[in-house]
């Protein structure tokens, strides 16, 4: 496939994905947050599963499920402000947007890599314990793979403007957000937000880790 | 070659000892400012940093270019039901030590499942993992997390090559543990050490997708891997309910 035609289907999925999610608008802001965590696992495990590009390693494909089907439920801005703790407000805004954007970019790097190891398990979602107008819950699930001890996945939610979106996702008791900001803090004690939006910066232009 | 048992443990708790000094020398230096390391900051959880990098730093090559090559050929080129095997084989050892945390702790249920697991994987010869097939859930406790049920605090951050990440806490119960390992009981010396080395490629081989996971996420993986193990610890410890972490940067 030309780029020329991989553009122009990527364009082409946007359109559909958009029309889709455009369509059944008002139901999709009132979608349960455990429904909203169901519906998108089972999405993107349906694809990792059939989808002999994902298995084949094909990094642009796997790219593009994760960028059309999981990151429009990520709220990045508050991921970045979370982990960035009392370090956010000595960010300009213009920082502040750049910061988000490079974060964006280390998740996708990090599910990217991720994403293919899960062609075996299935999802186990427990139910929701959240009072009825919770603007912030936590959606409890766990992953089974066979031969190997249950990991639990659990996934922090906030309801905007916009429906509910995951602010912070927690594997195995390790906080996604809460290991970021002692990197963070690291970074920024080292060499000022914009030391750290460089290092984040080297990271995804391909850098390895220290 | 011609170590016993105890010449084997002497050993381990020699070198725990010496490290232990080590660690509290080194701790001792980054409060006076002498260091003369790059003086990264002193954090409350990880007194020893300089230190504990320096260990990291002798770790990392080790891990990258020996352990982890022969985990992931073993991964890659043994046959699966032979890793299987060695796997259960080793992990009812775990299941008994699981069972034994559990009641230290009062835990009984969770002991029940660990001994009913053992019971049960008996008729796979410790070799075939039944309780997992009848859905007996694998246990995970360890000395570590029955101090800390018992209420002692992690204590320091350690870094200890060729173990990894671990505080004064859970090494601690690690020494015990080694301590108690059943294979100290064998007599036979070159059966022994292999069952080591094959136990260490089975516990490497296991953190495979972790330390893959390192590569792609962290921007400083001394650190990344710092606080992913204190926060897997806690969880643990809490049955996974820990506490809300406070929103403090420290």
């Amino acid at each position: 496939m030309s780029a020329a035609t991989m553009k122009t289907c990527r364009a082409v999925m946007a359109l559909a994905f958009a029309a889709l999610l455009a369509a059944p608008a008002p139901a999709a802001a009132q979608e349960a947050p455990d429904a909203l965590v169901k519906r998108v696992s089972q999405e993107v495990l349906a694809i990792v599963k059939a989808d002999a590009k994902v298995q084949a390693g094909d990094q642009a494909r796997i790219r593009e499920v994760i960028e059309v089907k999981l990151l429009p439920y990520f709220d990045f801005g508050r991921m970045t402000a979370l982990a960035m703790g009392r370090n956010w407000a000595k960010a300009s805004p213009d920082q502040q947007r750049r910061l988000a954007d490079e974060f964006r970019s280390l998740l996708v790097r990090t599910y990217s890599g991720a994403l293919t190891q899960y062609r075996n398990q299935s999802i186990d979602y427990k139910p929701l314990r959240a009072e009825a107008g919770a603007a912030d819950v936590t959606v409890r699930t766990e992953v089974v793979r066979p031969g190997q001890a249950p990991v639990q996945i659990d996934y922090s939610l906030a309801k905007g403007a916009d429906g509910w979106k995951a602010y912070d996702v927690i594997v195995g008791g390790v906080s996604l957000v809460t290991n970021y900001r002692d990197e963070f803090n690291e970074q920024v004690r080292a060499g000022g937000v914009d030391g750290l939006l460089a290092a984040l910066a080297a990271r995804n232009k391909g850098g390895g880790a220290k | 070659m011609t170590l016993g048992t105890r010449g084997f443990v002497a050993r381990v708790l020699r070198a725990a000892t010496a490290f232990a000094v080590c660690a509290l020398a080194a701790g001792c230096a980054t409060m006076q400012g002498g260091a003369g390391a790059p003086a990264p900051f002193a954090s409350k959880v990880d007194p020893f940093e300089p230190f504990n990098r320096a260990m990291y730093a002798i770790h990392e090559p080790i891990d990258r270019n020996v352990m982890r090559p022969i985990a992931q050929a073993w991964v890659d080129h043994v046959p699966r039901p032979v890793q299987l095997a060695v796997s259960t084989l080793f992990g009812n050892i775990e299941d008994g030590f699981s069972a034994l945390n559990g009641l230290l702790q009062g835990k009984w249920d969770k002991a029940g499942n660990d001994l009913g697991r053992l019971t049960v994987n008996v008729w796979g010869f410790g070799l075939i993992d039944i309780a997992t097939d009848a859905g007996i859930p694998k246990g995970d406790e360890d000395f570590g997390q029955t101090f800390g049920a018992w209420g002692i605090p992690q204590g320091p951050y350690l870094f200890v090559p060729l173990i990894g990440p671990t505080t004064v806490r859970d090494g601690t119960g690690l020494v015990i543990r080694a301590y108690a390992s059943p294979f100290n009981l064998v007599n036979d010396i070159p059966f022994r050490n292999s069952m080591w080395g094959l136990g260490a490629v089975n516990l490497r081989a296991q953190a495979l997708e972790a330390s893959d996971l390192v590569d792609r996420a962290a921007i400083d993986r001394y650190t990344f891997i710092r606080r992913s193990y204190l926060q897997r610890r806690e969880y643990l410890v809490h049955e996974g309910n820990p506490p809300k972490p406070k929103d403090d940067d420290e």
